[in-house]
């Protein structure tokens, strides 16, 4: 049998999708297609892609030789996998036990009011996703917080939502200008 | 590399050292990078390349100093050996410091004094390179001692010697469960098997704890030096280390390790000069608390769903792929270098009669000093919170101190006292727990935060036992009428028989220490659920109680909003 190779349907178009898909190939020849290094290969899937979908997940499971409910049953077991594409921005609100002492729950609740979305979810204009963490190991600086992966500690409804603003205006200025 | 040119490595970094006028320790951890540490290593930087003082000072981005929220924090050791610590720095006053002090003229920023409780009352083992090295840089490591008791035990004793030191050490398990290190040692020592694994569970998912991320981003040898030494004692070649999803700075300066020590034969093939090889591997997690329960862990190493499997066989017997396997926690394996270092009774000098050695704690929440410390066992919570941690800030008042996150629980004010080690906190009805301690004061809810535990427990379980998988969700839905006033009194009965349920039906330690948090404060705090109940009032001012009993809907229906449109 002729191993199977990236799926046929893929959108050769300037997104890079032809290149993503190369880099999980370079990640499954590294682990030598062994079927233990499915979480790594999916790591690195993630990382590249931002999300797991369908075509991702079955290029994988044909790849390890895996059945596709395998794939997909550690795909949703793990948090770190999200199956829907994520906003341009990532706010994740750290809910530990000393942040929720120190009022992240009251912050998440306000941001859920101003950007009016759930958290967990992604705003229409796929701008923003805003998630909850179970502690990002940065108690000291209760109550915190990463946008875009940067840390920011000690944080108040108000100064979350600033920052957020200046992150999605930011963006729009950047688009008015390129007009 | 053997263990002659290690120790001449060691002389030799050292002497370097001596050689510099001033060295400048900039901690360089997540916490003091949040806290602006960036601009003042890049002001530094400017500084010593304007000045031309490259020859004479070093400027050393370490792992963690301790007191993390005073950062960034800047430590400056001069050619005597004289050190100050300075708090919350900005990039002018770094110069200022280093201006003045290259020029011995006294520094005009207030440095913290020298004996603040916060520093004179821990003893660090663990913690002992923290904050001196850094953690990127393998010389650093060496030229304190990092490998040297490596290279003792794999050249002057068997794997047998090994583990009676580590047994005779009195060494328990620092992840919480608290089970002696040399016992565990030796039955996987003696297991008969063609191949054995060391695995390292840095799956730190308590919320409010943060101590095995900082020792593998603060000294992440010592880690792999303890590994390489049990993978001596039980006759593994294998390790694999199991880093959080959450921890990628971690992860990258393991790798970065790794590589560092393969590279001088500190790891790999014929380690030291010796006939043993030893190989580790990264395997990063992906979010799931439930991982750190030692089978669900290997399970996830194995690349599937990180769902535990019923014990016996214990790992010990038969782990990864069916192997007798070693798992430890970090903080754990951090300790065997000092104790194989230094000796056995050394380590047992420390500590109370059952619990030997130090302990490090992530000390956090409502407290003045906040950070990680590292503690002899058998210290009285009351020197933890109000020696080392400064008290409460604002006056606050002491209500509750919360150890081993989602499966412990709170210890009140009247228990302070309560020497800190793994039997007294049992007995108290928390656990030692991995070493998060949350201090809380009297804006915090009782059963508000049995019901934030419950959430968690109720989010991170596995779904593959029934009493866990549907016994959080009942009990996260009875904590949450009672917080939000529609409870009777008959629920607590309930809650309080399904936690006694969860508890002993369970499979894994998630779900047997699920109902801990809400057992607990029900003990302690059992008014404060009755206010709820009966006189629907939260006495800290948090649960909004803005609902009432299904049962009493009756008796109220003339106010519901329904029934007086009709009217």
């Amino acid at each position: 049998m002729t191993a199977p190779t990236a799926p046929s349907t893929k959108i050769n178009d300037d997104t890079g999708h032809d290149l993503k898909f190369q880099l999980i190939d370079k990640a499954l020849k590294k682990c030598q297609f062994q079927q233990d290094a499915l979480i790594e290969v999916l790591h690195t899937a993630q990382e590249t892609f931002g999300h797991l979908d369908e075509e991702i997940l079955d290029y994988v499971s044909l790849q390890l030789k895996l059945p596709p409910s395998w794939v997909y049953g550690v795909a949703t077991f793990y948090n770190f996998f999200t199956l829907d594409p994520q906003g341009e921005h990532v706010c994740v609100v750290c809910l530990g036990t000393a942040c929720y002492v120190k009022g992240a729950g009251e912050i998440v609740t306000r941001l859920e009011e101003e950007f009016s979305i759930k958290a967990g979810a992604t705003t229409e204009d796929g701008n923003l996703s805003l998630l909850t963490a179970r502690c990002l190991g940065n108690c000291s600086l209760a109550p915190m917080l990463t946008l875009d992966g940067e840390v920011h500690g000690k944080q108040t409804a108000e100064s979350v939502i600033a920052a957020l603003k200046a992150k999605t205006t930011q963006k729009a200025a950047l688009e008015e200008e390129k007009v | 590399m053997n263990p002659t040119s290690l120790a001449e490595q060691a002389a030799q970094e050292l002497q370097r050292q001596e050689q510099l006028k001033l060295r400048l320790f900039l901690c360089y951890s997540t916490p003091c990078v949040a806290a602006g540490a960036e601009p003042v290593k890049t002001a530094l930087e400017e500084l010593l390349a304007k000045q031309d003082l490259a020859a004479d000072l070093e400027i050393v981005a370490t792992g963690c100093m301790g007191p993390c929220s005073r950062g960034p924090l800047l430590r400056i050791k001069n050619a005597d050996g004289e050190e100050q610590t300075f708090e919350k720095v900005t990039p002018e006053q770094a110069k200022e410091i280093l201006l003045h002090s290259i020029a011995n003229q006294p520094v005009e920023t207030t440095a913290l004094p020298a004996d603040l409780p916060f520093f004179v009352r821990q003893t660090r083992i663990v913690l002992s390179n923290s904050g001196e090295i850094d953690p990127e840089k393998i010389e650093h490591g060496i030229a304190r001692g990092s490998y040297s008791a490596l290279a003792h035990v794999l050249h002057e004793m068997s794997a047998e010697e090994v583990c009676a030191e580590i047994k005779q050490s009195g060494l328990r398990g620092r992840g919480g469960g608290g089970y002696p290190t040399g016992l565990k040692w030796n039955l996987v020592r003696k297991s008969p098997a063609e191949r054995k694994y060391v695995v390292a569970n840095g799956d730190e998912g308590d919320p409010g704890a943060y101590m095995d991320r900082t020792i593998m981003e603060s000294d992440p040898h010592r880690v792999l030096e303890g590994m390489a030494i049990a993978g001596y004692a039980v006759g593994a070649e294998q390790g694999y280390i199991y880093v959080r999803g959450e921890y990628p700075l971690a992860a990258a300066r393991l790798v970065k390790a790794i590589k560092a020590a393969e590279r001088r034969g500190l790891l790999g093939s014929r380690v030291l000069g010796s006939n043993f090889n030893f190989r580790i591997d990264l395997r990063i997690g992906a979010g799931a608390f439930v991982c750190g329960e030692e089978t669900a862990l290997m399970t996830s190493i194995m690349g599937r769903r990180g769902q535990p499997v019923p014990r016996p066989p214990y790992p010990a017997q038969s782990g990864l792929w069916g192997y007798p396997t070693l798992i430890n926690n970090v903080e754990s394996y951090a300790n065997i270098a000092p104790i194989m270092q230094q000796g056995a009774d050394w380590f047992a000098g420390f500590g109370t009669e059952k619990s030997k050695g130090t302990k490090v704690f992530a000390l956090c929440g409502e407290v003045v000093n906040s950070g990680l410390i590292e503690v002899p066992m058998g210290i009285s919570l009351r020197d933890i919170v109000f020696e080392i941690g400064g008290g409460l800030p604002d006056g606050g008042k002491f209500k509750a101190a919360q150890t081993g996150g989602p499966s412990g629980g709170c210890i009140p004010a009247e228990h302070l006292d309560t020497p800190v080690d793994y039997e007294s906190l049992k007995e108290l009805g928390s656990i030692m727990g991995s070493g998060g301690l949350i201090v809380m004061n009297e804006s915090s809810c009782m059963p508000d935060v049995a019901k934030f535990f419950m959430g968690f427990c109720m989010e991170e379980s596995c779904g593959k036992c029934v009493p866990c998988r549907v016994g959080t969700v009942e009990m996260y839905e009875l904590l949450t009428r009672i917080t939000d006033g529609s409870a009777m009194l008959n629920d607590l009965e309930t809650l309080e028989q399904l936690c006694r349920l969860v508890q002993e039906t369970s499979l894994c330690g998630l779900g047997m220490t699920a109902p801990n948090p809400v057992l607990n404060t029900l003990h302690y705090y059992r008014d404060e659920y009755l206010a709820h109940i009966q006189e629907n009032n939260c006495p800290a001012g948090v649960c909004q109680l803005d609902q009432i009993p299904l049962l009493k809907l009756p008796e109220h229906a003339a106010e519901l909003a329904v029934f007086k449109e009709e009217h």
